[in-house]
């Protein structure tokens, strides 16, 4: 399996994705700037956390103006994996893909430690390695990780199971304490943690790798069945 | 200000404009006899700032001078933007720290930004890819609104730096004592991997090579800010905000990605580089100039500008942060505009290379300004200051051991982990991406940071450290301690030490007895270095740290890295499974001079002698432990510093849901929280007993670890101290956000 990690200028998770799918889950990965337009290439896209465009305006909200971003929404049309991680959830937020909106977290700081996730939905292709309601530690690094959205669209997200993954327990103040969220179709993941951050123990965690090992499961299977 | 409006040169002599801009008259009277004219109105900026102390080391170079710099893997000392050291494979470890106290006393959150932004630029402009990030902070106690608005915003400014570049920052120290009332200090310390074939210098050789501009444009931000470092703070100093820069760190992010593809993969049309810091255009056109025998003509109307009208005074005198100087090879500039607009960076090729030793200056057509390179550069005056034993140490000196009457030992315990220099920081650290780049093993909070290098097997431990108190009162002991103090962090962490950067905080150089301060911690400081073979290879001063003509402690900071040669060896503080046996490295004796009982116990007051150090004897322990450690024969280990004994004992068990129950020998509150130096607590599992008791000669166990989470201290068979460790460390994690009247 073949992934892009996108680089927008202020991305500066890219390197540790970018490690992560070569050197542990031991996949093809390439870093693909900005103002790339064709991502046909590859089957699955990861958009990494950081401060794309410094964060200036609001964050995520000058990177979803890139050039790349048409090829990332094509990409999640024809159904590939597309997973965005903080800064990269931000961007989905703000592209649309996804619903909602990011506030500041609550206690207005900048937020950086290890935390407890729930499953809350295994049945999704980014999670199915994960045993449902399975408690993973996973760090966050982020000052706007705050979810919110209205009660229409919380309603909504709940009845179609795209509640990925919450927080065990309050972080940064997330309506009901989400974490992570797909779209209906449930093949575009963003979530505020740091899954790329969990993937070797000698960090401290390696929880976050059966993300990753869940989505290559996925495309094998779907593969097998396409060929 | 227009150019209209500058004073012409004799105005400048008669009214002795150049005063106020730092230079005294003989300064004056040498740039007049250099040039052999008076200089204009630019000139003498130019002047003033390279001969500032900040730029020059005018007045701390004679003490400079003394520091051991050489060593086996020593591969660039003193004098470039950052040492650097050799750790094998074809690697080396680049690292500087560096002081941005002036701006932050009066802008915090910039201050203390761009300080970490000039740092990186030091670390890049070498060549090297910036892995990590240290700090080292003091302010007043937190007890006025003033102090905790600095210390808010100097750990604000830090993090939204540091978290947007995208560099982690991985640990460093704080300390709160009322001399740091009105000029707190904010020293960073970047850390860097080069490969030795990357290895870059500010250099500007070859006779028609292209001088060019890359980064942020110019504008009037920081005029003077080295100048305005070299002198005291006062009432007035907030006049001198326009003098503080304004960061932003993404547009450095930029920066360092396009210079480092520039070294990485232009290195056949690369000539040399280096950061536009403090002086900005001036350090760095005439520094890589002087450093080659050559000079450098710059047409400053292709300076990349953000405001109109600006003056080659004010041009060559901004600040403008996130700014870099580089000379390459005549005819390659095209390559370099495209590879820095991939980034929508501007590149502008502004100067040439010339082979007269001058920096000659065009504006509008006409000469601006016209000075030897050299006289700049290296021909500053360099003052022997007078120095004088101060009167307050003889009467420390001959002052007894006084052992404060404690009743309550756990309350005194409990009393001291709230004292906010040992309390946890969890609050501040948490507010700093201390993972991103995904190699930070151990994270803030143990006795020292490690990073990993990834695709090696080895790691890197890195500290900064600085106990003033006991410099104060004894400046060459506590400059011995200082070191040795780092270097037990690097060691209980498993690495041996390589090298240090020092930042040299000090008050007044016209004080005597502030000089002598200085003189005799480096000279401590030199002897450590020796004995712990850890030379000095690069470093900082920051000098006239005065509020209104009161010094500062004077507070030489230790940044040491230290070589981790096999991952299995990465040890940290925290106690690791029940049953394991606790040693104590070191005996205490009475010795409280400084400590923080002393302080707690005598309103804020420090006095008498401070701990006593024998670096024989700390070598030896070092050793002995970082062998034991290698061997595989030691769980954990923490030095004892801050607080004594107690206080590291039951910092091993926080956040471990483990006890320890000890036993301990000879007069309780020494044994219990004096200072004396060259100490650790170690675990270690019980069938490695015997291997280790033989490894660590001078080791005594004293108990062990237990499983039930409760601290229990035995002095002389009878219990001092029993707490559940969650009272303890709720007392430790809640004081700083507790006097910040945050939430927890």
């Amino acid at each position: 399996m073949k992934f892009a990690v996108i680089v927008f200028p202020g991305s500066n998770c890219d390197v540790d994705m970018y490690h992560a799918v070569k050197d542990e889950l031991g996949e093809q990965v390439d870093l693909v700037w900005h103002d790339a337009d064709n991502l046909d290439e590859y089957d699955g896209i990861l958009l990494p956390g950081g401060f794309s465009y410094g964060d200036y305006l609001r964050s995520g909200a000058i990177a979803h103006m890139s050039n790349v971003m048409a090829a990332v929404k094509r990409a999640a049309e024809a159904g590939k994996p597309i997973l965005g991680v903080c800064n990269g959830f931000q961007i989905l937020l703000e592209s649309g893909l996804l619903p909602g909106a990011m506030l500041r977290n609550k206690n207005l700081k900048f937020i950086c430690r290890t935390v407890e996730l729930s499953v809350e939905n295994n049945e999704t292709m980014f999670t199915s390695l994960y045993d449902k309601g399975e408690k993973i530690s996973v760090p966050v690094a982020h000052g706007e990780g705050n979810y919110y959205c209205d009660e229409a669209t919380l309603a909504k997200l709940k009845e179609n199971n795209q509640i990925a993954f919450t927080y065990a327990s309050d972080v940064n103040g997330s309506l009901s304490d989400i974490a992570g969220i797909t779209n209906e179709k449930g093949n575009v993941l963003g979530m505020m943690p740091h899954p790329e951050r969990a993937v070797d123990e000698l960090l401290g965690s390696a929880d976050g790798l059966k993300l990753f090992q869940s989505i290559v499961k996925h495309w094998r299977n779907s593969h097998v069945v396409n060929a | 200000m227009s150019l209209m409006l500058e004073p012409n040169p004799q105005q400048i002599k008669d009214e002795k404009l150049y005063s106020t801009m730092g230079l005294t008259d003989e300064e004056f009277a040498k740039v007049e006899k250099i040039l052999g004219r008076l200089p204009n109105y630019a000139e003498t900026g130019l002047f003033s700032v390279m001969w500032s102390e900040h730029c020059s080391y005018k007045n701390s170079k004679p003490v400079l001078s003394r520091f051991p710099t050489k060593g086996e893997h020593v591969l660039q000392g003193p004098g470039e933007g950052a040492g650097i050291v050799d750790i094998g494979d074809g690697q080396a470890v680049v690292f500087k720290i560096e002081s941005h106290n002036h701006p932050s006393a009066i802008e915090p959150y910039q201050g203390a930004a761009t300080g970490v932004g000039g740092i990186i630029r030091d670390v890049f402009s070498m060549g090297a890819r910036p892995v990590a990030i240290l700090n080292s902070l003091r302010f007043g106690e937190l007890e006025t609104a003033r102090v905790k608005y600095l210390f808010e915003e100097v750990v604000a400014g830090i993090a939204g730096y540091g978290n947007c570049i995208g560099i982690p920052t991985v640990g460093g120290e704080i300390g709160f004592d009322p001399s740091y009332d009105g000029n707190p200090l904010v020293n960073a310390m970047c850390v860097g991997l080069i490969d030795h074939k990357d290895i870059q210098k500010g250099q500007a050789k070859g006779v028609g090579n292209t001088v060019m501009y890359v980064g942020a444009k110019t504008g009037r931000d920081g005029i003077h800010g080295a100048t305005f470092a070299s002198e005291e703070l006062s009432e007035s100093s907030d006049e001198k905000r326009p003098a503080v820069q304004v960061g932003d760190p993404f547009m450095e992010k930029l920066l360092l990605e396009a210079c480092l593809e520039l070294i990485y993969n232009h290195q056949d049309v690369l000539v040399g580089i280096q950061d536009m810091g403090a002086a900005g255009l001036t350090s760095s056109s005439a520094e890589m100039a002087s450093k080659s025998g050559s000079g450098i003509e710059m047409n400053l109307d292709l300076i990349p500008q953000r405001e109109t009208g600006m003056t080659p005074y004010e041009m060559m005198l901004s600040e403008s942060q996130e700014r870099m100087l580089i000379v390459v090879k005549k005819g390659h500039e095209k390559e370099i505009e495209d590879l820095f607009a991939k980034y929508g960076l501007e590149a502008a090729s502004v100067g040439v290379v010339t082979d007269d030793k001058m920096l000659r200056l065009i504006h509008k057509g006409e000469v601006a300004a016209e000075v030897p390179v050299d006289a700049l550069a290296e021909d500053a005056p360099v003052y022997h200051k007078p120095s004088a034993e101060p009167e307050y140490f003889r009467t420390f000196q001959a002052m007894e051991d006084v052992t404060p009457d404690v009743t309550d030992y756990k309350e005194t315990l409990v009393k001291l982990l709230q004292q906010p220099t040992v309390a946890s920081k969890e609050w501040v650290y948490d507010q700093y991406d201390y993972q991103v780049r995904t190699n930070t093993v151990v994270a803030p909070g143990s006795d020292a940071a490690v990073i990993r290098l990834r695709g090696t097997n080895k790691a890197l431990a890195m500290t900064t450290d600085c106990n003033a108190r006991y410099i104060y009162l004894d400046p060459k002991t506590g400059g011995k301690i200082a070191v040795a103090e780092a270097a037990r962090n690097i060691v209980a962490s498993g690495a041996r030490p390589l090298a240090i950067t020092d930042g040299l905080n000090y008050g007044s150089p016209e004080n005597p007895g502030v000089f002598w301060q200085l003189e005799q911690s480096a000279d401590g400081i030199s002897e450590a270095c020796l004995a712990l073979q850890s030379p000095v290879i690069g470093g900082n001063v920051s000098l006239y740290n005065e509020t209104n003509g009161t010094a500062i402690y004077p507070t030489p900071i230790i940044g040491m890295v230290g070589l981790i040669e096999d991952v299995n060896h990465i040890t940290t503080q925290a106690a690791k499974r029940a049953g394991d046996l606790v040693y104590v490295i070191g005996d205490a004796a009475s010795e409280f001079g400084g400590s923080e009982l002393q302080k707690l116990m005598n309103g804020g007051e420090i006095s008498g002698k401070s701990p006593a150090i024998d670096l024989e004897v700390e070598k030896a322990r070092q050793d002995a432990l970082l062998a034991a450690i290698q061997s595989g024969l030691v769980q954990s280990a923490h030095d004892i510093s801050e607080g004594g004994f107690a206080v590291a004992l039951v910092e091993k068990l926080f956040g471990t849901g483990l006890g320890a129950s000890v036993s301990l020998q000879g007069e309780a509150t020494a044994a219990l929280f004096a200072e004396t130096q060259s100490r650790f607590v170690v675990t270690v599992k019980p069938e490695n007993k015997e291997t280790f008791e033989a490894a660590v000669q001078d080791a005594k166990q004293i108990g062990e670890v237990t499983a039930q989470p409760v601290a229990s201290i035995r002095i002389n068979g009878e219990e001092v101290v029993q707490a559940p460790v969650s009272e303890l460390e709720d007392a430790w994690k809640g004081a700083i956000p507790c006097l910040l009247n945050s939430e927890a």
